[in-house]
């Protein structure tokens, strides 16, 4: 009895996390044809260009988002100071903005043709050779913009991990004599760790699989050569390759984490603790805490979102009818489905997982999480190739046998849609579920089962409602990103299907900013209630306190 | 928390989502349309058609490589009947790849000179896309300019801003060059261009022009469309900057002006094939022509049609008689020469 139960948990896992892989197979296997004469080309010409760019695309995130992410996370966690309620969650906020669009407002902005330079010029009477100008894009302004946009993922799992560490902890390392910086720097730190290196991980993966914003920036990199290859030269094999290229540099990244996670263990181990006093931040620190999370915001949120909001005032009007209603409902409507199934399957894989921590098992799910760093494009076309394939098979046998075709059953719909978003942000919500897994004690599975609970009941009654906060988190965030996503939406929805994120781009690919800004605004605003939510989930999630009143 | 509350949440969502699964209800006289105009630029032309003659239009735009993708992955069970781009060279692509059929119509041939459209009917171009030069008013008399190979010459250097390799535009542009003076002397030139560049290569088509009405370079090459989209917009500062620059017409007295087309073709397998002719004839005729100059300010395809206010004010221009088909063929080699020149 207990084995067949095993069997049939590793069998699901397994599965699905194959079923989940698919795509990303689809491009192993296209990268095992024959390419043409391209790698020399590219080794000749550009392949240092895009590697190095990454590489330096990676780091620069990591090191942003680290460094917003990690002070403001703990400021707002630990730290008494005017505003902090609202910095809690106001600091997500940039979460909202599409990574695209954040470098169109900022190009807008900052570019020698903008409003900045120009009043520069007019305040000073100068030309273009009497001053000098920082040029945003670059590479450094690449990562920047990035960076903006993404530090809410180290944000979040730091803040996280930063509330749930208990009180008696830092007691502890009080009364032994530790000041506030050696307390950060030796205990809160390094407790932390699992959950900021899960947040580094997945900004460096989503910057890596980001195009809109290099592309625009002129910044190489993998992605960029991947559609150059690829459509540009006609070259699908070869282009197949270059993302198997990419998604070595992202295994390389998830083998360092899970490494960084291996050697220590990360449960409470205390019962029911007092929430600790905040620090209350006294004279300038006051107002460098309110500086410190006041910039991020700023630049994140503030300026790109002000700048769509003077867009959309002028363009608006031309733009707010049934057609813009019909948008919003198709895209909540696709973010909330979409999110619901996410959170499904990841907290499977995630329950799967502990129960059965085979290496293959691990192995599996691993393969599963891979979808997240690359580009949208190649995820839908690698959903795109076998679900055709599934369709052609299926019509092929309805013609054989009964004489009737089938036409298309899950290419051209929503099921296709469905199928590219989960490969592609079930990493997101995995990682949530498992990180909040990491911290139920195994023991408290022990107790359930040795009082007669099947795996099933642990799951459902006591794992779930502890996890009700990594939960809401890991659905919030796929809601978000499903809301923004643009690449796989544009190539697999079905037929006058549009969502706010292909309006926002249609338009602002035919450089049409100021049309475009009322649906990209739409996106964000869309985005606020979630994060809110979401920042309110945090905030009651602390162990031993029951999150309800 | 109580057990049951996920359950009861779940469900009408669930509800919701399995009613939008629902594949569309396929009844009455339809026509399927994938579309790499984006929808704004194609949209009201297909109301117009329903209107007209009571046959529902569905549409599904993208961009053009991937619709391809699509095309041919869904083979014989494709719902498109007809295919839309907004560029030749992906229209000669789609022939090769079999995903076209031939279609023959004298109310095509008639509107539609043979240099627009596919000798044997695979094809057809609906409108003419242009990309001269434009230029600082401010700052560069005409007789300065004369040819795109000139562009590369030393009197420009530091003067030049241009898109990147990226764009398919710059990538017909350089084919283009290619066919006409082959390999060898385009790579030449594009590294003459390369060493004009006023600023690494960025931003879109628009941006080009703001970089020259700002005084940031002298000179850029893009598609006129763009600057009409400027000098109607609704921004006061694009109007002002699409006054600063003046549209160039270069080698007016050899190869022409570098032109591309956007157009059609009937897909292989397509179910409503008389439909999709008759939306194609539609295209082609006088009143949706003119919307394509009067929207988007393209130039029509067919030569009857009197250019809207704002073509004329650019002036006359000679286009370039290469047929679009080959700017495809030679696009991987453009691509692989603008990697060779250093122009990113």
């Amino acid at each position: 009895m207990l084995a067949m139960r095993c069997d049939r948990w590793t069998v699901l896992v397994v599965g699905l996390a194959a079923l989940l892989a698919l795509p990303v197979l689809t491009v192993f296997v296209t990268a095992l044809q024959p390419a043409g004469a391209v790698w020399r080309h590219l080794a000749d010409t550009v392949l240092a260009d895009y590697v190095l760019n990454s590489v330096a695309l990676m780091i620069g995130v990591g090191a942003g988002t680290l460094l917003i992410g990690v002070p403001t996370a703990w400021l707002t966690a630990v730290c008494e100071f005017p505003g902090r309620r609202w910095f809690e969650w106001a600091l997500l906020l940039p979460m909202a903005i599409p990574a695209y669009i954040i470098a169109y407002t900022y190009t807008g902005l900052l570019d020698f043709a903008g409003p900045v330079q120009a009043l520069l010029r007019e305040t000073f009477g100068w030309s273009r050779q009497d001053y000098g100008f920082p040029e945003i894009r670059l590479l450094p302004g690449a990562a920047l913009m990035l960076a903006l946009v993404l530090y809410p993922y180290v944000y979040l799992l730091a803040r996280a991990a930063f509330l749930e560490q208990s009180a008696a902890m830092l007691e502890v390392s009080r009364s032994l004599g530790a000041g506030p910086w050696r307390r950060f720097l030796t205990v809160t730190l390094p407790l932390a760790r699992p959950a900021l290196i899960a947040g580094v991980t997945l900004a460096q993966m989503e910057a890596l699989a980001d195009y809109g914003a290099v592309q625009y920036f002129g910044v190489s990199t993998f992605t960029t050569g991947i559609f150059r290859v690829w459509f540009g030269m006609n070259d699908a094999a070869a282009a197949a390759q270059l993302a198997t290229l990419l998604l070595l540099f992202v295994f390389t990244l998830l083998v360092f984490e899970r490494l960084s996670r291996r050697q220590a263990r990360f449960h409470h181990t205390g019962q029911r603790s007092q929430r600790p006093a905040r620090l209350r931040l006294q004279g300038r620190w006051r107002w460098l805490a309110v500086g410190a999370c006041l910039i991020p915001l700023l630049g994140g949120f503030l300026i790109p979102a002000g700048q769509l909001a003077i867009w959309a005032w002028r363009t608006a009007p031309g733009m707010l009818d049934q057609r813009f209603l019909h948008l919003a409902a198709n895209s909540l409507l696709l973010a909330g489905g979409t999110a619901l199934l996410i959170l499904l399957l990841a907290v499977l894989l995630g329950y799967g997982q502990r129960l059965r921590p085979h290496p293959l098992v691990r192995l599996a799910v691993r393969s599963a999480g891979l979808g997240y760093a690359v580009p949208g494009t190649v995820i839908a076309i690698g959903v795109l190739l076998p679900l055709a394939a599934i369709d052609r098979t299926v019509d092929g046998w309805a013609r054989a046998w009964f004489g009737g075709s089938t036409g298309l059953l899950l290419s051209g719909t929503l099921i296709a849609l469905l199928f590219a978003y989960c490969a592609r942000f079930l990493p997101v919500a995995l990682h949530s579920v498992e990180a909040g897994l990491t911290r139920i004690r195994p023991s408290m599975d022990d107790a359930a089962r040795a009082l007669g609970s099947t795996p099933h009941a642990v799951l459902w009654r006591v794992h779930l409602p502890v996890l009700r906060g990594s939960l809401l988190t890991a659905l919030l965030l796929a809601f978000v990103d499903v809301l923004k996503e643009l690449p796989a939406a544009l190539i697999l929805r079905p037929f006058n299907f549009n969502t706010l994120a292909v309006r926002t781009y249609e338009l602002a690919a035919d450089e049409r900013l100021a049309d475009s800004a009322t649906f990209a605004l739409a996106i964000v605003l869309a985005g606020i209630g979630p994060v809110i939510l979401l920042s309110q989930t945090i905030s009651q999630a602390r162990p031993g306190h029951d999150p309800l009143p | 928390m109580s057990k049951s509350s996920n359950p009861r949440i779940l469900l009408p969502i669930l509800g919701l989502l399995t009613s939008l699964l629902a594949p569309p209800v396929l009844a009455g006289e339809e026509i399927n349309v994938y579309s790499a105009r984006k929808e704004d630029l194609i949209k009201p032309l297909l109301d117009t058609f329903s209107q007209q003659t009571g046959i529902t239009v569905n549409l599904a735009t993208g961009k053009e490589e991937a619709l391809l993708q699509r095309l041919q992955s869904e083979g014989a069970n494709t719902p498109a009947d007809l295919l839309l781009t907004s560029d030749a060279g992906r229209l000669a692509a789609a022939q090769k790849t079999g995903v076209l059929q031939a279609v023959q119509s004298d109310t095509l041939n008639k509107n539609i000179p043979a240099a627009y459209r596919d000798p044997a009917g695979y094809w057809y171009g609906l409108s003419v896309r242009a990309r001269p030069i434009l230029y600082a008013k401010s700052r560069v008399k005409p007789e300065q300019l004369s040819t795109y190979e000139a562009l590369a010459g030393p009197q420009w250097r530091g003067k030049l801003c241009l898109r990147s390799s990226d764009s398919v535009y710059n990538q017909s542009l350089v084919a283009g060059m290619i066919a006409h003076h082959g390999e060898a002397k385009t790579e030449t030139w594009a590294k003459g261009l390369v060493a004009n560049f006023a600023r690494p290569p960025k931003g879109g088509d628009r941006d080009q022009i703001k970089a020259v009405a700002a005084g940031e370079c002298d000179l850029t090459l893009t598609n006129t469309y763009y600057l009409g989209g400027m000098i109607h917009s609704s921004e006061p500062a694009d109007q002002e900057a699409a006054a600063q620059v003046a549209v160039f017409w270069p080698d007016a007295k050899t190869t022409g002006v570098h032109v591309n087309v956007s157009g059609a073709g009937v897909t292989a397998h397509a179910r409503h094939r008389d439909h999709a002719i008759k939306l194609l004839e539609f295209l082609a005729s006088d009143a949706a022509q003119r919307w394509y100059a009067e929207t988007n300010h393209e130039y029509p395809v067919n030569p009857a049609i009197p250019p809207s206010a704002t073509l004329k004010a650019w002036g006359e221009f000679k286009a370039d008689t290469l047929n679009v088909a080959q700017l495809g063929e030679l696009n991987p080699a453009a691509v692989r020469l603008m990697d060779r020149a250093g122009w990113k």
